[in-house]
């Protein structure tokens, strides 16, 4: 083996400009894999992040009849917070939500929107929720950019806001802005009033009561408690990893396109030297090398192109990788737009697993085109090989 | 070996197929060669003498009857066999050189070696007393390219005898050169075959071979057609 890679490797720099054209093309592919999937880890974790941030915690206890995608069963979707959780709510690391359906009228146009009542001294999630600790008339509220882009809302701003209670009875009230907040996470921010969960509570004739109770330890061993179902951090973000993996799926096609062209030069190559070298192979031969064993060398070239292109990789591709790391990828997309955890600029994130997946993914690839030409040599007549003759 | 046999054929024949019918190359060649000898396959192109070189070498093996050498049967050796019985006995010196031709000199001669597994400083040794041998040790570091067809057959002959094998087998060593660097290696051939002892069987047409000759088997058609043991009239 230490032979053949000896052997391999002179011969591959022997062979010149048409190695250093393979080993750059299949270059490439090693810094753009590693540049696309590194997006989508950088993507998968910044989602994570901003959601456990912004939203999830470490999970969550959900009403058993709260369902997100369904704004109609928050009427029936909130129950006493059970006693239990009373010290992790008195530690701050548990905080309550409660959320009903509402209404409000900014600029005389009717908008629906989703009306969450949380605590203000709570510190677990990103929310600045100290707005909310505020004396002012009409009840205050916080709002997410995207909300007050789209509903045209300020801070200083007054509104109307129209709920229905507990019995079913109409209700309206001012709010008052008194906060913005910038987040990537839509599920907060679209279409949402934060307010005070007191005055929710209140309002709703629901003392007590919350829809959501979002939880900081994920590690604790918890389990569903009454009415209560227990989110696990894996569950919450469960959406998002499917959706990362349909895009995984989609740009994937992208470098295995490349890769594909990549490994066409090196089987051309490789099929050209078998016919080429015909008498090198009959040489080997003669010298004592088994046709096994040129196969062997022939592979070992062949799978050089990775280890040389991943090389020649590291060269470009690591400042390269550095710097789109820093300066991340504008996709000119809002979160808003997708639905979830999404950064304008996406950071990419590179680890040694993803390194080491796409050096091997490539270097087995590699080794098997080469490898499949070569076999031909195995059923070369030596004597005939010798003197160059086309078999 | 016995009696210091070196290569032994028997009845050997090797046939070709050609479309549906065969060709013979080789007919029943009864053929013994001692240790040391400095012989010939001499003939006219067709006649059989790469053909017989190459069953020799273990690189074909015969239709019928069989070829021994240094007492193992060409036939009846697997490729792994035939192989080591090339890499460990064997030298080859053919018409075009086939030297590798992205490898330097030092790196052609010392391949032999480096299949036998030997030391670096023992295949740095082997490789410059080869090298010394054909006269060529100022050039271990340019490649075949750069070199003279007299020289590039130098290189041959010094990595078929790196690894001193017994027995040397050239193939119209002399076919590419002009007369004077025919004498010059066919001298050193010579030279190594009686300081060293080996084995040298040549195929050739080329007179200025035969002249060097201790012994000339003349083939004709795939069959002997005489054998002179001469004097050496070059």
């Amino acid at each position: 083996m230490k032979l053949a890679i000896k052997l391999a490797f002179k011969n591959l720099i022997g062979a010149g400009l048409r190695t250093w054209l393979n080993v750059i093309v299949l270059s490439f592919s090693f810094v753009i894999i590693i540049a696309v999937k590194g997006i989508l880890v950088g993507w998968d974790r910044q989602a994570k992040n901003d959601m456990t941030e912004w939203e999830i915690g470490g999970g969550q206890y959900w009403h058993e009849d709260y369902d997100p995608y369904d704004a109609f069963t928050l009427e029936e979707s909130h129950a006493p917070v059970p006693g239990e959780f009373t010290p992790e709510i008195e530690q701050g690391d548990m905080v309550p939500v409660l959320m009903t359906r509402g209404t409000i009228y900014p600029q005389g146009r009717m908008q629906s929107i989703l009306i969450k009542g949380i605590d203000p001294e709570q510190t677990l999630l990103k929310l600045p929720t100290n707005k909310l600790d505020t004396a002012v008339a009409a009840i205050p509220a916080v709002i997410g950019s995207n909300m007050a882009k789209t509903k045209k809302l300020e801070i200083g701003d007054y509104i109307t806001m129209r709920w229905r209670d507990a019995n079913g009875t109409f209700d309206a009230a001012d709010i008052f802005i008194t906060g913005i907040f910038t987040t990537n996470v839509p599920t907060v921010d679209v279409s949402q009033v934060w307010i005070p969960l007191d005055s929710l509570q209140s309002m709703l004739l629901m003392p007590g009561e919350a829809t959501t109770l979002t939880f900081r330890n994920r590690e604790k061993a918890r389990q569903d408690t009454g009415e209560w179902k227990l989110m696990t951090f894996d569950e919450l973000v469960s959406d998002i990893e499917e959706m990362i993996k349909t895009k995984s799926v989609g740009q994937s096609i992208f470098y295995i396109i490349l890769l594909i062209l990549a490994l066409l030069a090196i089987f051309d190559t490789q099929v050209l030297s078998i016919f080429r070298r015909q008498k090198e192979i009959g040489t080997y031969i003669a010298l004592g090398y088994t046709r096994r064993g040129v196969v062997g060398l022939f592979t070992v070239e062949g799978a050089m192109h990775a280890i040389l292109a991943a090389l020649v990789g590291a060269v470009y591709g690591i400042p390269f990788l550095i710097w789109f790391a820093n300066k991340g990828i504008s996709l000119g997309v809002s979160s808003a737009d997708y639905g979830f955890a999404m950064a304008e600029t996406m950071y990419p994130a590179y680890s040694l697993g993803l390194i080491a997946g796409t050096t091997i993914l490539v270097l087995v690839a590699t080794t098997i085109v080469s490898y499949w030409p070569s076999r031909k040599i195995a059923k070369m007549n030596p004597t005939e090989a010798l003197r160059g003759k086309l078999q | 070996m016995q009696n210091n046999l070196i290569i032994k054929t028997e009845k050997l024949t090797k046939r070709f197929p050609m479309g549906k019918s065969e060709f013979t190359a080789l007919k029943d060649i009864d053929l013994e060669l001692i240790t040391g000898e400095f012989s010939g396959l001499i003939g006219p192109s067709g006649s059989g003498k790469t053909t017989l070189l190459n069953i020799i070498g273990s690189l074909d093996s015969p239709t019928e009857g069989q070829a021994i050498v240094m007492d193992q049967s060409v036939g009846q050796l697997s490729a792994k066999e035939a192989a080591r019985l090339r890499k460990q006995s064997l030298g080859f010196i053919f018409q075009t050189y086939n030297l590798l031709q992205v490898h330097t000199v030092f790196e052609n001669v010392e391949l032999p070696l480096l299949l036998l597994k030997y030391s670096s400083s023992e295949r740095k040794k082997m490789v410059y007393d080869a090298l010394d041998w054909v006269g060529l040790t100022d050039k271990i570091k340019q490649k075949p390219p750069q070199l003279s067809g007299g020289e590039c057959q130098r290189v041959a002959i010094a990595r078929a005898m790196v690894k001193k094998p017994s027995l040397v087998l050239a193939d119209e060593p002399t076919a590419n050169l002009d007369a004077a660097n025919s004498h010059n290696i066919l001298q050193t051939m010579e030279k190594l075959n009686e300081e060293l002892k080996t084995t040298f069987l040549f195929a050739t047409h080329d007179e200025k071979v035969i002249a060097y000759l201790k012994r000339k088997i003349y083939l004709r058609d795939g069959m002997i057609d005489k054998i002179e043991t001469a004097k050496n009239d070059k």
